[in-house]
């Protein structure tokens, strides 16, 4: 049963990621989980300079999801480096860095700061955070400004690059191809939807923020639709995300057309789902009698049944 | 290191119609629990509602040995989830993840420990009255709620030899009015030679109150924050505390991780 999956240049020995934003720094979780059985983690968002984010409330749970305005509270680029990839190495994470900016010259900086650390294996490029005023979903929600943001960013760094996409637009699959066309090596999609909760008591939003990202089981089938949509305008590999809570999930994002998934809110439910996930993978794989996970990805048979 | 256990339900205690204590059989965490520290709690399966509740451990239970056997937790129904909590019956497994959180520091004698509960925020104090008590310190309980029948396990802390100072909003039990009325007032005829550690758990009018009372007269405090939590880990940045930083300005701190127990003279109150 072979489990590994490829996203360019970089051979995952599964395809299940820690998504940014749900996992810390990853070291937050080596008491609990072996970061190594993991095919990746990625992250929090990391900009130039330390940042607060937003005040609390930060997080409102929905139903069948929770909508979150962080404000990518982080320590930034360096301080990740020197305080937290020393540790990541230790313990044999595959660390993918998601890095964020306010200004296309902050995304490039970072990059750099990054590609020359030790224990980098790729870069996730966040042009999708609902939640920050300038920078992120600004470039994400643009086709040029995707396209030149992917490209300033490729020119500055040889690691595998990996735009991450905002479902917040109306064709995400034309914006998986700006990232193609710029030079990605792969996409990750989708980001959270953005979202609004409200007291009616109160009459006051639930997080301070206003508005914040919605994630979690609800938000699956429309992150399913997109990854499929995306994987038949796009030859790189994508790395789908959205919901996924147990191994049918993250096997039908793969059927959808995902190489690789990302598990986030389902991993603050339970942080010792991977190895619930790996295993109810293997057993699909062994019960369907598919050697490889790799053979299981965009096997979709999406033909139309009957006439419209 | 914290451990997920599908916990059986041993006992859920009705104290109200809000009001519960739900005991549950989880020796590995019971085994590790120090006082302060919390367990993130999933009363249902799937995904409505979808994420764990924070709760204090209240109780660390034992078997006639002595052996920890379970925790149980203090809950007030304010939501589904809490709702699910209330209604748990025995035999239903609950998902109990724990323990979590770094602890009170346990001050000894000649010391004096003062606790000031507030509501539901009483749920922090019974291990610490325990541990406070096997050190022999002189402990009182300033205690607050809104009426003499939602003053729960009086008789507990009474047992232990915790001196008790009691108020209600409504005036039913105790003195009229809010708990740091009484606090203030007694820690103003404290002399100063005396050494008073003062923690706090409750709303969070109640912990600044008690802060500035705290700052007033020179005292030590550690409170319990409460604070809409999403992981219990530090993997999702939700609840967090406006910390002074030494610029002059403020950093967050999770209260998961950094707390839920806090310097009260280091948080920036609103």
């Amino acid at each position: 049963m072979d489990l590994s999956v490829t996203i360019g240049s970089l051979r995952l020995k599964n395809p299940l990621i820690a998504a940014s934003g749900c996992f810390g720094y990853g070291v937050e979780y080596a008491d609990v989980v072996d970061l190594s059985s993991l095919g990746a983690i990625v992250s929090k968002g990391l900009f130039l300079r330390e940042r607060e984010g937003h005040a609390a409330p930060r997080i409102v749970e929905t139903p069948a999801g929770m909508l979150n305005a962080i404000g990518l509270q982080g320590i930034g680029a360096r301080r990740f480096v020197e305080e937290k990839l020393p540790e990541l190495r230790a313990r044999g994470a595959t660390t993918i860095v998601n890095v964020c900016g306010t200004t296309l010259d902050e995304y490039v900086e970072v990059s750099r700061i990054l590609s020359d650390a030790e224990g980098v294996a790729a870069i996730e490029l966040n042009i999708s955070c609902p939640n920050i005023k300038e920078g992120g979903i600004q470039f994400g929600c643009s086709l040029t400004g995707t396209f030149d943001v992917v490209s300033a960013v490729r020119k500055a760094t040889r690691l595998p690059l990996i735009p991450k996409l905002t479902p917040n637009v109306t064709d995400v699959a034309s914006f998986a191809r700006a990232s193609e066309d710029a030079g990605a090596d792969a996409v990750s999609l989708v980001n959270t939807f953005l979202a609004m909760v409200i007291d009616v008591e109160t009459r006051r939003p639930k997080v301070s923020n206003v508005v914040g990202g919605l994630s979690g089981p609800a938000i699956r089938p429309i992150a399913v639709r997109m990854v499929h949509e995306c994987r038949q305008l796009v030859k790189i590999p994508i790395i789908g995300m959205g919901g996924i809570a147990d191994a049918r999930d993250a096997l039908e994002f793969m059927i959808a057309g995902a190489n690789a998934v990302q598990v986030g809110t389902a991993n603050f439910v339970d942080p010792f789902i991977w190895s619930k996930l790996l295993d109810g993978m293997t057993s699909y794989l062994e019960r369907h009698q598919i050697a490889r996970i790799g053979d299981l990805v965009g096997t979709v048979n999406a033909t139309t049944i009957g006439r419209a | 290191m914290p451990v997920d256990v599908a916990a059986p339900v041993i006992a859920n205690r009705a104290l109200s119609d809000d009001y519960n204590v739900l005991a549950l059989a989880a020796p590995p965490i019971a085994a590790q629990a120090a006082p302060g520290q919390f367990v993130m709690v999933k009363a249902s399966n799937g995904a409505d509602p979808l994420l764990r509740r924070p709760f204090s451990i209240f109780e660390v239970l034992r078997d006639q040995q002595g052996s920890p056997t379970g925790v149980s937790i203090l809950s007030k129904r304010i939501g589904v989830s809490t709702r699910l909590i209330y209604d748990a019956r025995p035999g239903q497994t609950v998902a109990c993840l724990g323990p979590l959180g770094r602890p009170f520091t346990v001050v000894d004698s000649p010391g004096e420990a003062w606790m000031v509960a507030g509501g539901v925020g009483l749920a922090a104090f019974a291990t610490l009255a325990e541990a406070l008590r096997a050190r022999r310190v002189a402990t009182t309980l300033f205690y607050g709620a809104r009426t003499g029948r939602e003053l729960f396990y009086l008789d507990f802390f009474r047992a232990l030899g915790v001196e008790l100072v009691l108020t209600t909003e409504d005036g039913s039990v105790g003195e009229a009015g809010r708990v740091v009325a009484p606090l203030d007032r007694l820690l103003a005829s404290r002399p100063s030679s005396s050494r008073v550690m003062l923690y706090a758990c409750g709303p969070e009018g109640m912990l600044a109150a008690t802060a500035r009372v705290a700052s007033k007269h020179s005292r030590p405090c550690q409170v319990s924050v409460e604070r809409i939590m999403g992981c219990g880990l530090g993997g999702c940045y939700s609840c967090v505390v406006p910390m002074k930083s030494d610029t002059g300005g403020f950093h967050h701190v999770r209260s998961c991780i950094s707390g839920p127990v806090l310097a009260a003279d280091q948080i920036v109150w609103d």
